[in-house]
């Protein structure tokens, strides 16, 4: 049953190869809508700026649907050159060992330009092996950051041009909002796995799981329950959720998080600085405020570094040379500065090089856009550390749904943040330790 | 069976002329079943780089998954609330719209639209309906003092697909019951009807019996149904969640295989699940079919 829909979804892809005198360069993405727009317009460009390639991007559906097809592609030997792929499918990616190309790799075969030092360490450090070697090119990266609506904060008595910098602050200035009826809750946070669970532990430098959080090989598993400051931070969600302090937005990306801010429901709201380009364009009534992400001034250590989301491109196995000569020019052109600072400023995703970074400081970009640059403040806040510098683990998909799961338990009463995080560990190594046994 | 046999003299052609049929289920139906029982033994990366043979161990992991034995039971919970939901609910309308003399026509064609309306639309429209943050439903039931959020609340989730899954059915079921009831003889209730038997006497010992046919066809179409035909309806409404609350078993045949990349669970999942369409069939032809016959 499984293979006859991987098989369907996998002859849908393949109906755009053609026959050119142009090397074709196939590139399996899941950017939808303007992103999609920009992404085409991207390679429109690249394909006018030479004539020995031609770049086709197909648009595969969300990031899930994007890999599932890549991977059913694989196993039938029609895949594409470059697929692009979220974080958390990294883990198994990487264990795909006769899978995949590493760029570096890569570009070391093709003998393209390619300096690894130029890229932001906090980006790429998620996706370099232990010797530190790239092995997919960083897209579309982003880090949680802190919105909130300076109209509430006005109304409410506080000053709207300093944002809420602790959880000590976020909690003095919700209940001070909602007592002067400003707003009717204090805050709402997208992606509770993302923001509120492993980016919190990165955050207070708390390891997420062992052997470097899963950068060190698959026998990694994970230690949520061993992280007091994680707990103490559910039970307090629990706890602030029952108070009206804080509303939940749903599972995986929290879809209703969002129309909470916008229709000033909720003052404070947390989201992938990816999403600010969304708030602004929803923001209609109000001004917006930006911020990092708050922390517990007691924790010592914190604030560490927020880590990074998103998604990198992957080069594929089993095409012939030419057409890896085509993706490595291709992958030095989209690295470019230009193109990345063009890229990063219209998205809200991070800039993945230094030299884009440098470009946009030039252009003034960073003044005339006040909030586009916390979220490269919150990845350079420090050098990451061990537990600071990503998580690396096999079935991750699955692990991030067992974290929602559990989270909605806590909310719902039936256990408690201790319980609720020992059961996302041991639901979650049971997973993992399946996949560290299907890919000995 | 008692009907002439017409034999074929060409010996043949009878096996040619089932043949395009064979092909297209062997290809489409066996051929995709047993590679999913084969992978039921196997563990496998998502590539199919490394492939592990490891027997039952699959089988093993997911009847001592917690996960899976409350997916099942959250299965049962589904499928009987949407039978009794959507065959009940069907059998009130068939019976009021059996007393329309003039106007039964124009009801029948009312309440057949709902069939027409694809379950992802449906589910989101429900969706809509009792969206905690925009849904008019819960802000209604906010101001009788109930506080309706399927998103933290199993059994808030658990009626709301109930109910997305039941709104469709409900059109299926009513015309084979209406039907049904055009077929029982009326002078058998208005025998009993001049016997002084009253219209609830009249429907629990004449009308139900009488209608037991139609009534165990659609029992065993509604579990078939709710266990197999409604994973639009999660995908648009709950996701199976929250925790895993209306985690139905094909969609956790989806979420492991299609989302997780665990091949070798979710192809032992699809394993179970083919026994039990099998049982039920057994069931529907062996004794519903037998016993329920007038």
């Amino acid at each position: 049953m499984m293979r006859s829909i991987l098989l369907g979804a996998l002859l849908a892809g393949t109906a755009l190869t053609s026959a050119q005198a142009k090397t074709t360069i196939t590139w399996w993405h899941a950017m939808g809508g303007k992103l999609g727009d920009k992404l085409n317009q991207i390679v429109a460009d690249y394909n006018k700026s030479q004539d020995k390639y031609e770049v086709v991007a197909t648009y595969k559906g969300s990031y899930p649907e994007t890999m599932t097809a890549a991977i059913a592609a694989f196993r039938a030997h029609q895949q594409p050159d470059i697929v692009q792929v979220f974080e958390v499918g990294t883990g198994t990616m990487m264990a795909a060992k006769g899978a995949i190309y590493p760029v570096y790799q890569l570009m070391k075969d093709m003998g393209a330009p390619f300096d690894p030092k130029g890229f932001l360490p906090a980006v790429v450090g998620y996706y370099t092996d232990t010797n530190g070697n790239m092995l997919s090119m960083p897209f579309n990266s982003s880090t949680p950051i802190f919105y909130y609506n300076k109209d509430v904060f006005k109304k409410a008595g506080l000053d709207p041009e300093v944002a809420p910098k602790t959880w000590d602050d976020v909690i003095a200035d919700s209940k001070k909002i909602i007592a002067s009826g400003a707003a009717k809750c204090g805050f709402t946070s997208a992606w509770i796995s993302w923001i509120q669970t492993e980016n919190l532990s990165a955050w207070h430098n708390r390891a997420i799981g062992t052997l470097e959080n899963g950068f060190g090989g698959t026998a990694a598993r994970l230690e949520y329950a061993k992280d007091d400051v994680l707990i103490r931070h559910w039970a307090n969600l629990a706890q602030w959720q029952k108070d009206g302090i804080f509303e939940y937005g749903g599972p995986v990306g929290g879809n209703d998080a969002p129309p909470k801010f916008f229709s000033q429901e909720c003052a404070m709201y947390m989201d992938s600085s990816a999403g600010r380009a969304a708030v602004i364009a929803n923001a209609k009534d109000f001004q917006v405020g930006y911020g990092m992400l708050p922390y517990y001034q007691d924790v010592k250590g914190a604030p560490q570094n927020t880590i990074i989301g998103g998604a990198t491109l992957w080069v594929l196995q089993g095409h012939p040379k030419e057409e890896y000569q085509g993706v490595a020019d291709f992958l030095h052109y989209l690295s470019s500065p230009e193109v990345q600072a063009d890229w990063h400023q219209f998205s809200g995703y991070l800039p993945i090089t230094q030299a884009a970074y440098e470009l946009g400081q030039k252009q003034g970009y960073y003044e005339k856009n006040p909030g586009s640059d916390v979220a490269i403040k919150e990845i350079t806040l420090n050098p990451p550390t061990a537990n600071s510098k990503g998580l690396r683990f096999g079935n991750y998909v699955q692990v991030r749904n067992i974290i929602d799961d559990e989270f909605q338990k806590l909310l719902g009463g039936q256990e408690d943040a201790k319980q609720a995080l020992e059961n996302v560990d041991k639901r979650g190594n049971e997973l993992i330790a399946q996949f560290e046994a299907a890919n000995k | 069976m008692s009907t002439k046999r017409n034999t074929f003299r060409h010996r043949t052609l009878p096996y040619l002329l089932i043949a395009p049929q064979l092909a297209v289920t062997l290809v489409f139906f066996m051929w995709p079943a047993a590679q999913a029982v084969i992978q039921s033994f196997e563990q496998e990366d998502a590539f199919g780089l490394s492939t592990t043979w490891v027997g039952f161990q699959n089988y093993q992991t997911l009847f001592a998954d917690p996960e899976y034995l409350n997916a099942l039971k959250v299965t049962v919970v589904f499928t009987l609330g949407v039978t009794a939901v959507s065959l009940g609910l069907a059998l009130l309308l068939a019976l009021a719209v059996d007393r329309m003399v003039k106007s039964a026509t124009v009801y029948t064609t009312l309440l057949v639209w709902p069939y027409a309306v694809a379950p992802a639309v449906s589910g989101v429209m429900w969706w809509f309906m009792f969206n905690p943050t925009i849904g008019i439903f819960p802000y209604l039931l906010h101001m009788v003092g109930y506080d309706w959020n399927h998103g933290l609340h199993g059994t808030d989730a658990m009626i709301l697909v109930i109910l997305a899954a039941s709104w469709n059915q409900i059109s299926y079921n009513f015309l084979f019951f209406v039907a049904g009831l055009q077929s029982i003889p009326a002078s058998l209730r208005e025998a009993a009807a001049i016997d002084g038997a009253g219209p609830a006497k009249r429907f629990w010992t004449i009308t139900l019996p009488l209608l037991s046919p139609t009534t165990f066809f659609l029992l065993v179409v509604n579990f078939v149904y709710a266990m197999f035909n409604t994973f639009a309806t999660i995908h648009a409404t709950t996701q199976g969640g929250p925790a895993g609350s209306t985690n139905i078993l094909v969609y956790k045949v989806f979420n492991d295989g299609f989302i997780g990349l665990n091949l070798g669970s979710s192809s032992a999942q699809s394993v179970v699940l083919l026994f039990i369409v099998i049982a039920l069939t057994v069931v529907q032809f062996a004794w519903v079919e037998r016993r329920v016959q007038y």
